[in-house]
This record gives C-alpha cells, sequence and structure tokens, in this order.
C-alpha cells in the first residue's frame, strides 16, 4: 500500500503548484481588474494607414 | 434633426466635413484628430461614444502641470528617461473610451503606453519625458474629451495606494488546505474510523495536521485578532464564538491525532474558516470607481496661477497665502475666499449649491472657494487660506459625528452574544449530565458542541444577505459604501430632501416663450444666437428651439457676450439680442418680470418675449411622496431657493410636511442635528446633490448624495444615488426592511442545523463524518436560501 503514500505525497505537490500559481497571479495583478482584458481582447489591430506608417519608421 | 457624429447630441447641419455632421466646433476637432491617426475605429466600436467638449479650451489652463513641484507629485515613476502617471477619467464609460486611451501612442509619439483600469476609470501612462511632457498629455486628454481628475488630494496620497490583496491569498490558501483535507478524510468517512493499516492512517491525519497549519495561523488570523480587540475591551462580539470554536477544534484534533484515538475535526475547522472567509469578501464589495470619504480636498484644483511681482507664477494650491494674487481663468475653480480686484466675476456655483444660474459679482465683492469662473479672466486676492475657508470649515464641523456612525450597531452583534451564552450554557448542562453519568464523556460531549454549534451559519447568513443586496441596489444604481448602511437604510423614519438637483432636475428644464409669437426667421436667429454661447441658459433655450422647431441656425457676426447680462449678435444686419431686462431694452429701469430664469428676447431694439426657464419636477416624484408618507414617514423639505414654488410642493407633500426655503448650509446641518435633538427615536434620511448639502448629509443617519452623473463629483456621504432612481426611495427603503427579515429567517434555518447537530454533540456521538457533512450542508444551504430570497425579493419590490 505504500504507492498510496506515493500517491498522495504527488497529488498534494500537485495542488501545491496550482496554489504557487494563484497566489502568482494574484501577486501579479491579474485580479485587479476583471473587466478591461474582457474587452481589451476583441479590439482589432487595424493595419495603420501608409501615412502614419511611413511616419513612424522616420521617427525610428 | 441629425445628432452629432462625435458625442450624440441633437444638433443641426451647419457643422459638417466628410459628409458627418458635428454639433460643436470641439467635436469636429476631435473628430479630425482621430481620423488624421487613422483612430475612426472609434466611432465603430460603440454608437456616438464622444464626449462633449465643455466649453472653451484655455491653453494655459494647465500650465501648473509645468510646475516641478506638481509634477513631483503626481509621477508615480520618473528616471529622467521614463515617467509613469496615473489618472482618474470620470468620463470614461464605453468600450470606444478604452480602445480610444489606449491607442493614445499614435496620437503622441513620446507616450510609450497607457493602460485603462475600466471600473475604477483609471488610466495609467508611461511616456518618455523628452519627447513630451506632463502637461501635453493631459491637455490631449482634456481634448479629445476625457479631462483627467486632478486634486489636492491625489498630490497627497497618490504615492501610497496600493491595492489589498491580502484575502484573496487566504481564501486561496485556505481553499487548498480544506479541498485537500478533505479529501485525505474521505477513507476515515467510509470505513467509519477504522481503517485496516495503521501506517496508512498515520499519514493522513498527519498530513492533516500539517495542511491545517497554515489555515490556523495565516487564514484564521483575522478572526482571532478582531475577537481579542473585542475581549480587550470587554466586549464579546461576533469573532469570538468563532474564535473559540476554531480553537477547540483545532486543539481537541491534535489530541486525537497524537494520542491515535481519531482524526480530529480538522476538516469541519478548516471548512468554516474557508467559508466565513468568502462570506466577507463577498459582502466586502466596494464600488472602485466611487469615493464616498471626499473631503473638501478633492474638489480643489491642484494649481493655481499666483500673480507675483515679476510675472505670473504656478504653484500648488496649499502654498497659497493671505493676501495673495491669484488669476483665476474662465472654467477654472476659485481656490480660496477671495477678494476680485480686476475683472468682472460670474460664478457658477452649481456645485456648491446645485443651482445652475451664474451668480454676477463685481470687483471688491467677496467670493467663496468652491465657486466656477465663467466669465473671462479676473484676478483676486486671497482673504482666507485654503484650510479656513468657508467650505472647508463647513466641511470639518461634525468630522467627530460621522466618525462613529453605523458602527458596531449591527442587529446581528446581540443576537451573536445570546447564542454564545446559549451555546455555553448547553455545553455546561451536558457536563453535568456526563459528570453523574459517565465522566470519560464530558470531554467529548463538550468539545464537540462547541465544535459543531460555531455561530459561523449565522454570520454568513447576515455576510451575504447584505453582500448580495448590495449588489441588488447596484444594479439599480444606488451605491452604498458598505453594507451596514442597509441596516440603517432599514430603520429610516424621518425623511429630509432637498428640492434643487434632488427634486428636480438640474439639467433639464421647462422653456415656456412668452411675448409677441415669433416667425420661424426669427426663432432661427435666437437659435443661432444660443449657439455661439455656453452659458447653461443659453444651452437650455438651444437644446428647446432646436427639439421644438428644428430650425438651422444663419450665420452670425459680432457675436459678443456680457458677462452677468447677456449676448448679442448681427444676423442679416438684424442686431439681436438676449439677457437681462435691461441689457435687451437699452438700460430701460427694471420691469415686473425679472428674475433668475428669465431670458428676454429683442431684435433690432424691438422688444419680442421672454423664454422663462423652471426646472423640472422628476418622475414618479408623486407617487414616491405619497407611498413614503403612506409608511409613516416624516418628511421634511429644505431648499436654498425662494419660495416661488411654495404652493406645488405643499401639493406634493401634503399639510403634514415641514417646507424651508432659504435654507443655507450651516442652516441645514443645523436642522437635522436639531430633529435629532427632539426627537431620540427619529432615524433620518438626508438627500441632497450639492456641496452644500455636504454638512447635512454627514450628520444624517443616512446621507445620501443624489448625483445627474454618478461618475462625477459627489459630497461625502453613505451611498450615492443615480439622478434617475429617485422615484424608487420607498422601494429601496422597503427592500432594505426585507433584507432584515430575510437574515431572521436564514437565523432560524441555522438554529435549526445546530439543534441537529448540538442533540448529537450533547450525546457525546458526533462522528467526524457528521460533523464534515452537516457544517458544509449548513452553510451552502443557508448562502443558497439568501441568495434565492434577496434576488426574488428584490423582484418583487420591482427593482
Amino acid at each position: 500500500m505504500s504507492v498510496l503514500i506515493i500517491l498522495i505525497v504527488v497529488s498534494i505537490l500537485v495542488a501545491g503548484g496550482f496554489l504557487a500559481a494563484f497566489i502568482w497571479s494574484v501577486k501579479k495583478g491579474q485580479y485587479d481588474d476583471d473587466y478591461t482584458p474582457s474587452v481589451r481582447m476583441l479590439f482589432d489591430d487595424k493595419p495603420l494607414p501608409d501615412t502614419t506608417t511611413s511616419l513612424k519608421s522616420k521617427q525610428k | 434633426m441629425v445628432k452629432c457624429y462625435h458625442c450624440g447630441e441633437s444638433c443641426d447641419k451647419s457643422i459638417a466635413t466628410d459628409e458627418k455632421y458635428f454639433c460643436c466646433d470641439g467635436c469636429k476637432f476631435v473628430y479630425q484628430l482621430l481620423q488624421e491617426n487613422g483612430l475612426c475605429n472609434y466611432y465603430e466600436l460603440s454608437s456616438r461614444p464622444g464626449i462633449k467638449v465643455k466649453g472653451k479650451f484655455s491653453s494655459d489652463r494647465f500650465a501648473y502641470l509645468d510646475n516641478e513641484e506638481v509634477k513631483s507629485k503626481l509621477l508615480r515613476f520618473d528616471d529622467g528617461k521614463q515617467s509613469q502617471v496615473s489618472f482618474h477619467l470620470p468620463q470614461m464609460h464605453c468600450a470606444s473610451c478604452i480602445w480610444l486611451l489606449e491607442n493614445l501612442h499614435t496620437i503622441d509619439a513620446g507616450i510609450l503606453y497607457s493602460k485603462t483600469n475600466f471600473q475604477r476609470k483609471d488610466i495609467s501612462v508611461a511616456f518618455n519625458s523628452s519627447k513630451t511632457s506632463l502637461r501635453k498629455i493631459v491637455e490631449l486628454l482634456a481634448f479629445v474629451g476625457y479631462e483627467p481628475y486632478i486634486s489636492l488630494n491625489d498630490g497627497e496620497k497618490k504615492k501610497n495606494r496600493k491595492i489589498n490583496r491580502g484575502k484573496i491569498f487566504k481564501i486561496g490558501v485556505a481553499g487548498f488546505c480544506f479541498s485537500n483535507i478533505m479529501m485525505l478524510s474521505f477513507p476515515e468517512y467510509f470505513s467509519s474510523g477504522n481503517i485496516g493499516h495503521d501506517s496508512l492512517k498515520n499519514t493522513f491525519t498527519y498530513l492533516n495536521l500539517a495542511l491545517s497549519l497554515p489555515v490556523l495561523f495565516y487564514c484564521a488570523s483575522e478572526f482571532f485578532v478582531s475577537a481579542w480587540k473585542g475581549l480587550r475591551q470587554k466586549w464579546l462580539n461576533i469573532d469570538a464564538p468563532i474564535a473559540v470554536a476554531i480553537l477547540v477544534a483545532f486543539g481537541r484534533s491534535v489530541y486525537e491525532i497524537l494520542s491515535g484515538t481519531g482524526a480530529g475535526y480538522l476538516d469541519s475547522m478548516s471548512g468554516i474558516v474557508l467559508f466565513m472567509l468568502v462570506g466577507r469578501w463577498f459582502q466586502d464589495k466596494t464600488y472602485d470607481s466611487f469615493s464616498f470619504d471626499r473631503d473638501y480636498k478633492s474638489y480643489f484644483p491642484l494649481g493655481v496661477t499666483i500673480l507675483k511681482e515679476d510675472g505670473e507664477q504656478t504653484s500648488t494650491i496649499s502654498a497659497l497665502k493671505r493676501g495673495d494674487k491669484i488669476l483665476v481663468r474662465q472654467n477654472e475653480m476659485i481656490p480660496a475666499d477671495a477678494v476680485i480686484m480686476k475683472g468682472e466675476g460670474n460664478i457658477d456655483y452649481s456645485f456648491v449649491s446645485g443651482e445652475n444660474t451664474p451668480v454676477q459679482k463685481n470687483q471688491g465683492e467677496l467670493v467663496y472657494a468652491g465657486g466656477k469662473q465663467t466669465g473671462s479672466m479676473i484676478e483676486m486676492e486671497v482673504v482666507k487660506p485654503v484650510e479656513q475657508s468657508y467650505i472647508t470649515q463647513l466641511w470639518n464641523n461634525n468630522d467627530a459625528f460621522a466618525e462613529q456612525k453605523n458602527k458596531d450597531k449591527s442587529f446581528v452583534h446581540p443576537w451573536s452574544r445570546y447564542f454564545t451564552l446559549v451555546l455555553f450554557s448547553i455545553a455546561g448542562c451536558a457536563a453535568i449530565y456526563w459528570a453523574f453519568t459517565d465522566t470519560t464523556k464530558i470531554w467529548p460531549a463538550v468539545t464537540a458542541s462547541l465544535i459543531v454549534a460555531c455561530p459561523c451559519s449565522l454570520l454568513l447568513s447576515a455576510t451575504f444577505t447584505f453582500g448580495n443586496m448590495l449588489r441588488q441596489f447596484g444594479k439599480n444604481k444606488l451605491y452604498l459604501k458598505n453594507s451596514s448602511v442597509i441596516e440603517a437604510l432599514a430603520k429610516i423614519n424621518t425623511i429630509v430632501f432637498d428640492k434643487t438637483g434632488t427634486l428636480t432636475h438640474s439639467a433639464q428644464a421647462i422653456v415656456v416663450y412668452e411675448g409677441k409669437e415669433l416667425n420661424s426667421n426669427e426663432i432661427a436667429m435666437a437659435y443661432s444666437l444660443t449657439k455661439e454661447s455656453v452659458h447653461p441658459l443659453s444651452r437650455v433655450i438651444k437644446k428647446d428651439l432646436l427639439k421644438r422647431y428644428n430650425t438651422e441656425p444663419l450665420s452670425i457676426t459680432d457675436f459678443k457676450e456680457f458677462p452677468g447680462k447677456g449676448i448679442a449678435g448681427v444676423i442679416d444686419s438684424n442686431l439681436v439680442k438676449m439677457g437681462s431686462w435691461q441689457f435687451v431694452n437699452d438700460d430701460d429701469p427694471a420691469n415686473e418680470f425679472s428674475g433668475s430664469g428669465y431670458v428676454f428676447l429683442s431684435i433690432n431694439h424691438e422688444y419680442k418675449g421672454v423664454f422663462k426657464i423652471t426646472n423640472q419636477y422628476r418622475d414618479g416624484i408623486n407617487d414616491m411622496v405619497h407611498d413614503l408618507s403612506a409608511r409613516k414617514n416624516e418628511l421634511h423639505l429644505l431648499s436654498g431657493d425662494n419660495d416661488a414654488e411654495k404652493n406645488n410642493l405643499q401639493k406634493i407633500f401634503g399639510k403634514n410636511a415641514v417646507i424651508r426655503f432659504k435654507q443655507s448650509p450651516q442652516d441645514k446641518q443645523e436642522y437635522i442635528s436639531r430633529l435629532r435633538k427632539n426627537d431620540c427615536d427619529a432615524e433620518i434620511m438626508m438627500l441632497g446633490d450639492g456641496l452644500n448639502d455636504a454638512g447635512a448629509l454627514k450628520q444624517a443617519d443616512v446621507g445620501i448624495a443624489v448625483s445627474e452623473n454618478t461618475s462625477q463629483f459627489s459630497p461625502a456621504s453613505d451611498a450615492i444615488m443615480d439622478s434617475s432612481v429617485v422615484h424608487k426611495l420607498s422601494a429601496f427603503i422597503n427592500y432594505a426592511k426585507a433584507g432584515k427579515r430575510i437574515v431572521l429567517l436564514s437565523f432560524i434555518l441555522s438554529i435549526l442545523y445546530n439543534v441537529v447537530g448540538l442533540s448529537f454533540a450533547v450525546q457525546a456521538l458526533l462522528s467526524p463524518l457528521v460533523a464534515a457533512i452537516l457544517m458544509p450542508a449548513s452553510s451552502i444551504t443557508i448562502v443558497a436560501f439568501v441568495t434565492l430570497a434577496s434576488a426574488w425579493v428584490a423582484k418583487k419590490k420591482g427593482l
């Protein structure tokens, strides 16, 4: 039955990994704003008109 | 009639570009700027998202942002190359706003990136300080319609603002430990405590013990701290029985595990902690974009232009001293009580009094802080520094009272104390009984009673009911400061209203024209003239004429605005004048109908008629007042206005209501404290909108700030109400009352569970399995019950 003990230790380690991931994501501020990102991801990156792109490349 | 492509306001077709119509040049310029930079996506994400640019934009308005001291106060980070700053943008309202604000870098190449937080209505901007400046960014934001809200408060607090994430960490850790302890306890449950292999059994129980340590020492710490604080003040608060339950459960479990006699109640213990934490987090929902604790500092601008011998100089407002000469430009706020030295003041006190019509002030007159100059630039001499100005004094008068209001008043607290006392006596009885029959069972019976009967379901019912109600109120545009306001709301029996802006629309008005009939050409003339002006009365008339006659403007020359008098212009060589009686009639002495809200019209020196502008009562006020008085509420009305509306109001409010006119802010505040003194049972609610109600709002048990636009400034209060839902007031109060009944019902439910649990416990029969089923089951049913009940009642009450 000692295999059970190994499995339990592994399962707790996996769960601990998720806990660490959760804490990391909270620390990174992923839970600070739960609305704006949902809107932001729907914006399309429109190709800029030629004039502005050329202006930009000149500045670089 | 068409709608402005930018801001959606009704307008005529005179200003057009690319076959799109605009209401004003400001809107057109913004459109052109966005178009040049390929940002027209702004108009596709939502329809007519723009914000009308208010008034003219004077170029020196943000000059104070070049001041090094101001800069260092505002910038969050600055290393000479890259700087970071964040602003509050109250105008942010839709997806288009987010998109435009995050694409600012295409307009100004100096901006590295900008990121918005929609719920807080914040933007943080990182920029290259060698390519652009703080002032340029603010000017750009103001130009596209999102003028940042920069106040004296920002300069002082910005740097130590941090988001408190402690609660989320605690919930995460408690959830992790609870679920793992549960999993490791399953073998114990299913073998009814007889796991064949000792090594396995030991592994499970010791792992549980290890997992429970972070729950006890980290997650549950706030219960111990709060219980200990209460005990030191000789006060048994609601956290005390919880702390006892947690400690007893842990102590007994440790004993059982170490002595090898059982598996303990660690699963139940960590369950209690997790549910309680979730409950608190749910109840502590706050409205990030609102600020309920504004003091006078939030209202004043950060910078001011001081006139010195060697020219103009920008400075911070706190550095302002008595005797300083300051410049106040159009649309700037007067920062301190001051006397006008040069120029003519036309002060808009709408911010302070809710009254829309500007007041004229001449040279040598004293002007109180908080007004906005609507005319041209004036020079003033400061009489009192900011800290001592009239408004500030009003504000600070009753801070001491406001602080203790609504604290520890919750009816949950006395209940929890009775509960604790009953619980201890039951445990005591059980101990005495077993002492005579079987002494070995004293210890299990007593500890099990304390563990199983923890008042957590009692507390959960209150936290979840109020948390859910807070959201229901929010859905109906009444934003409460915290959940204790709900209980205060349920007790209200005296309601005091402010008139302007609360019962009446402050922006919408009825325009009635009296005089000689106007032909369509004359209407167009009046329309074209009012269109040029930004004065609130002009805008009201303009809107009304457009709506009623759908006129097109005529070209106008020689337009002139005479602050405090009126406006004049030449249209097709006709001189058109609008304004006061004296102004349109070439200094004729006053006649019988002069008064605020009257705009006279003359064309070519010939008097035509008058536009009478009166405030309009909000819809549903009548029904609401009837409903409130039918429910035996005492109603009062305090108005800063004259008594012109007295008969109307008396009709609405009935004969018993007290109605007072010409009330100063001080009067209002004193009126409320007198009400309280005369009648100790009075639970007073005050509804008001302007800063002039701030004192009264603080003095009342529940102060509600009514706001036309909830994203904008409002005085310190317990709740912020959108002005469109004022008529729902009685429904709100009824709902709050129903909330109390829901909590009581769920108390009864939780007591039933406790009776079942205790009946096992006192017989010393409580196995960990029964505890582990009973406790989460009671918590979950109670949470489900209060959530459904509060949603159902809200629907029934019409919210």
